[in-house]
């Protein structure tokens, strides 16, 4: 592990103390991972449940491993996928707004290499509050493998 | 039998009695409970309790695409195996890797009759899409799928082919693609057969394409 990631470590769990601390606090991220690649693919997608505590808006994501990251949303009508940018994402107040390959997803363009299963990548995530107010939240998520793992026909499975 | 059959009679022979008598045993077991299987059905409907039924389609027959190693291929290279056709790109984040990964996982839920199911990734992205990010890519889901691939034009020919629509979306600097997300399975004699939407989970695949081997 470099120096680099043992601060964005720290820095999240600094992060997450401020959460406790605050019960005030606006946004939890949970269940963040990104999709692993193979070598030479230039893209990947970034997943995660974001809940709210009053209403606020998705606007940017950032991470070191890719040079361009955009907000997509993806949609299904009569087995055609649609897909194209957003600029932000509605997080109404204490609902769980998922950001999975079956909706809303974050996309990691111009990879600056593989990412690989059981790696980190850290994520920038920043929304804003109705009242304009920003809150930069980071997470390290998980690498998963390019089926998306055990996470496959999660709920229909049921 | 069919005309069209004929050509390919000595060469699939000893593949089609092999599935035969595993299918006949299977079903006697009632494993699978499909039922018994008296012969070849021949009717030119099949019933499907989640997919399509595109029995009595005539569509992508003719497409002519390159393999991975660079070798032209038609739908009779892929004679005697059942041919799961499915269009996408690598760049795509959700609905490409969740189909291959169902495709993958219907593979394995049909134990060895999945043997003969071959799944084909159509790229429709060959501006991006090499040859080599092609082959890691689907063999990162099960090394037996194979990636095609062709200029722009023989892409889109054989999307046409098979009623595929799609299209570049800008984002950003770069584009992301729209593209239909269906599945098409022809049976071994290169009979289209069965379309598989993307909400389907990998247990409705599996037995549908269990019932697509019920054609002999």
């Amino acid at each position: 592990m470099t120096a680099v990631q043992h601060l964005k470590r720290l820095t999240a769990g600094l992060a997450l103390l401020g959460l406790a601390a605050h019960a005030s606090a606006q946004v939890q991220v949970t269940d963040a991972w990104v999709r692993a690649t193979v070598s030479g693919q230039p893209s990947s997608g970034a997943f995660m449940t974001l809940t709210a505590d009053s209403d606020s808006k998705l606007v940017s994501v950032a991470t070191p491993v890719a040079k361009d990251v955009q907000i997509h949303e993806m949609s299904m009508k009569d087995d055609v996928m649609r897909m194209g940018p957003v600029d932000s994402v509605a997080l109404p107040a204490g609902k769980a707004v998922k950001l999975d390959p079956n909706g809303y997803h974050v996309m990691l363009m111009g990879l600056t290499g593989q990412i690989k299963e059981g790696e980190q990548v850290p994520l920038t995530v920043t929304v804003e509050t109705a009242n304009g107010e920003k809150q930069v939240i980071q997470v390290q998520a998980p690498v998963r493998g390019l089926d998306g793992m055990e996470h496959m026909d999660h709920g229909k499975m049921h | 039998m069919s005309i069209r059959r004929q050509a390919g009679v000595t060469q699939d022979a000893p593949l089609m009695s092999t599935l035969f008598t595993r299918r006949t045993v299977l079903s006697g077991m009632g494993l699978l409970g499909l039922g018994l299987l008296s012969g070849c059905d021949s009717s030119p409907r099949l019933n499907f309790k989640y997919g399509k039924d595109l029995s009595d389609k005539i569509m992508g027959r003719t497409f002519k695409l390159k393999n991975t190693e660079g070798e032209t291929v038609t739908l009779s290279s892929y004679r005697g195996l059942m041919p799961v056709v499915f269009f996408g790109f690598t760049q795509c984040p959700a609905v490409c890797p969740t189909t291959l990964a169902r495709a993958a996982q219907a593979k394995k839920l049909m134990g060895r009759d999945g043997e003969i199911m071959q799944v084909i990734f159509i790229t429709l992205d060959p501006e991006r899409d090499t040859p080599e990010i092609l082959d890691r890519y689907v063999k990162a889901f099960d090394p037996s799928f194979e990636a095609l691939y062709g200029t722009p034009e023989e892409v889109a020919v054989a999307a046409k082919e098979f009623g595929i629509f799609y299209e570049k979306i800008p984002a950003g600097d770069t584009y992301t693609l729209s593209h239909t997300a269906t599945s098409f399975v022809f049976d071994t004699r290169g009979n289209l057969r069965l379309g598989l939407q993307a909400s389907l989970t990998a247990k409705e695949c599996a037995e549908d394409l269990l019932t697509v081997m019920e054609v002999c």
